[in-house]
């Protein structure tokens, strides 16, 4: 399993910018981030090297940060890469909350993240498949 | 002009000796309840120790808070069955006052609303349409009452549903309206979409406005709005509601009805009397109710007597608009609250942190409260639904709580004032106090 950084945020001009302050000073780097905004307020969310450093660092400079486990698999960057994961989602009924994926150009591979109820059925559904799931260092080092 | 000539100009010779008769009276009814029986014999008070109308003040204040402390009977002066009907001010969770009348009661509050109704030319050929919410909140039903007692014939529309007020204006003729002030405003915009120029269109000649605190500035764009004359109406539950305070057609200070209430002006920090025309906090005490008499009650309201008679020849004195609160009460959209209400209903879920921010803005006219609320970091599992689902609650607990809607944000843990201190809660950014 991977862990995905979550920080709560006011929906307002400027913090993103000192989320990302922070994350700089602190040499974390991205692979992925995430906004998603309600009534006035918003999710931050990020995929980073250190999630739990990062998430330190958030909450010590008063953000309200929170490590969530997430899904992560690899799969191939080409057509119907998605498609093969989804079939298997449908195929069990696994609604899917949250879904964001990244691609990593040099290995022609993408990661998605999956964000789901029913997560230890998902992993299992996945694993079964054949499909590769990453957690946090092997994320890192992709 | 006169609904009851004698009465409206009695001199104040007159008046007093009434208002002493009046009093004695009220003292011993009062007596049968049972705060009062307690308290009279704490205190040595009797009618016949009232030998004139400065013996009013050996008897001790009361409060809201007194009034919740005896909750519900305990100043009942009648036997229950007695009792035709209860009001009650706004505040669902412990912080409603409660009063009672008998139906002799409700006849002497029917003629004081008509008696201000007809000041200011209301008669019974005119069409009424009373746009207060009826129910608990005095407004609505006192002048129902009010404006039968008259002969009027009444429209009782209720609060809300713009577009059916106005129909029910122009169908029926309406002539006077009662309104809520900002709620009035506000429906301004409601007649240029329906395309409807009141001036040409209606046959409004009067308004009276009420339940929340206006400015002068208010009530002359709505004369302008509606082509009427707008009267301030001045009342509280505790007094029957209103009825308690009117203006007369000279439109400068309400004529507050001193053969069935005693008024005194005071120093809200040393209690002692003001003299006319300085600012003090109003208390009331009623003189005609049997059901449930209340002597000096302190009704939080700032306001000033004018010293000078009132050229429309009513001997009663004036009372200027209510200029402030001693208290932290708000009114909103006409309805009461105190910010202890917002915190006990944020502070039952268990997703809020400990500091809010109240902010009361004007927006087309109309008030709109904003609840800031923090959210607690332990709860927070980066799951916006569930964000979404607490904002949701807060909105649903305040608004059965307060009666009102709320906006209502969430803000980062650790963002609002702290609540050690004297934390400022409240930002009113209206224009409210005249």
């Amino acid at each position: 399993m991977a862990q995905q950084v979550c920080i709560f945020a006011e929906n307002k001009p400027g913090r993103l910018e000192r989320l990302t302050k922070i994350l700089k000073d602190a040499h974390i780097n991205m692979r992925a981030i995430t906004i998603a905004t309600s009534q006035g307020f918003g999710i931050i969310k990020l995929i980073v090297n250190d999630p739990v450093k990062t998430a330190e660092t958030l909450r010590a400079k008063g953000l309200t940060a929170y490590l969530r486990e997430v899904i992560a698999v690899l799969m191939d960057d080409q057509p119907g890469g998605l498609q093969k994961i989804a079939e298997v989602f449908a195929r069990k009924e696994i609604n899917i909350e949250d879904a964001y994926g990244f691609v990593i150009k040099d290995k022609n591979q993408a990661v998605m993240i999956f964000d789901v109820e029913e997560m230890p059925e998902a992993v299992t559904l996945l694993s079964k498949a054949g499909f590769i799931l990453l957690n946090d260092e092997e994320l890192y080092n992709l | 002009m006169y609904w009851n000539k004698d009465i409206e100009t009695l001199d104040r010779d007159g008046l007093e000796k009434m208002q002493l008769a009046l009093l004695r009276k009220t003292v011993e009814q009062a007596g049968h309840s049972p705060y009062y029986q307690l308290l009279f014999q704490q205190e040595g008070i009797a009618p016949d120790t009232i030998k004139g109308l400065d013996d009013i003040r050996r008897i001790p204040f009361i409060t809201k808070d007194t009034l919740r402390e005896h909750y519900p009977y305990g100043f009942l002066a009648v036997p229950r069955g007695q009792i035709v009907r209860m009001h009650s001010s706004s505040g669902t969770t412990g912080r409603a006052t409660v009063i009672f009348h008998t139906a002799r009661d409700i006849d002497e509050w029917a003629g004081l609303v008509a008696r201000c109704m007809y000041m200011t030319g209301v008669r019974p050929d005119d069409v009424f349409q009373n746009m207060m919410g009826y129910g608990l909140f005095t407004g609505g039903l006192g002048f129902h009452y009010g404006a039968e007692k008259l002969g009027a014939m009444v429209i009782p529309a209720g609060a809300g549903n713009s577009k059916r007020q106005i129909m029910l204006m122009q169908e029926f003729d309406a002539t006077v309206i009662h309104i809520i002030p900002s709620y009035g405003l506000h429906l301004v915009e409601t007649f240029r979409t329906m395309g409807i120029d009141p001036h040409k269109d209606l046959k409004l000649r009067i308004a009276f406005i009420g339940a929340e605190p206006h400015t002068e500035e208010t009530r002359q764009r709505i004369e302008q709005a509606y082509g009427v004359k707008a009267y301030n109406s001045y009342g509280l539950s505790e007094m029957n509601g209103p009825g308690v305070a009117f203006e007369c057609p000279c439109q400068n200070g309400l004529h507050t009805w001193e053969d069935s209430y005693i008024l005194e002006v005071i120093d809200p920090a040393t209690l002692e009397p003001v003299p006319d025309g300085v600012e003090g906090e109003l208390v009331f005490t009623s003189l005609r109710r049997e059901g449930m008499p209340l002597l000096r009650y302190r009704t939080r309201d700032l306001a000033f007597v004018y010293p000078e008679p009132c050229p429309c020849g009513r001997t009663h004195r004036r009372i200027s608009r209510i200029k402030g609160r001693t208290d932290d009460m708000l009114i909103v959209k006409g309805v009461n609250m105190f910010p202890i209400q917002i915190e006990k209903a944020l502070m039952a879920i268990p997703e809020v942190g400990s500091n809010f921010q109240i902010i009361l803005d004007t927006i087309d006219d109309n008030d709109f409260m904003t609840v800031k609320a923090e959210i607690r970091a332990e709860m927070f599992t980066g799951d916006l639904k569930h964000l979404e689902s607490v904002r949701k609650r807060i909105i649903d607990d305040l608004r059965s709580e307060l009666l009102v809607t709320p906006r209502v944000e969430l803000v980062e843990p650790d963002t609002l004032p702290k609540s050690e201190g004297k934390a400022v809660r409240v930002f009113d950014n209206r224009k409210q106090w005249g």
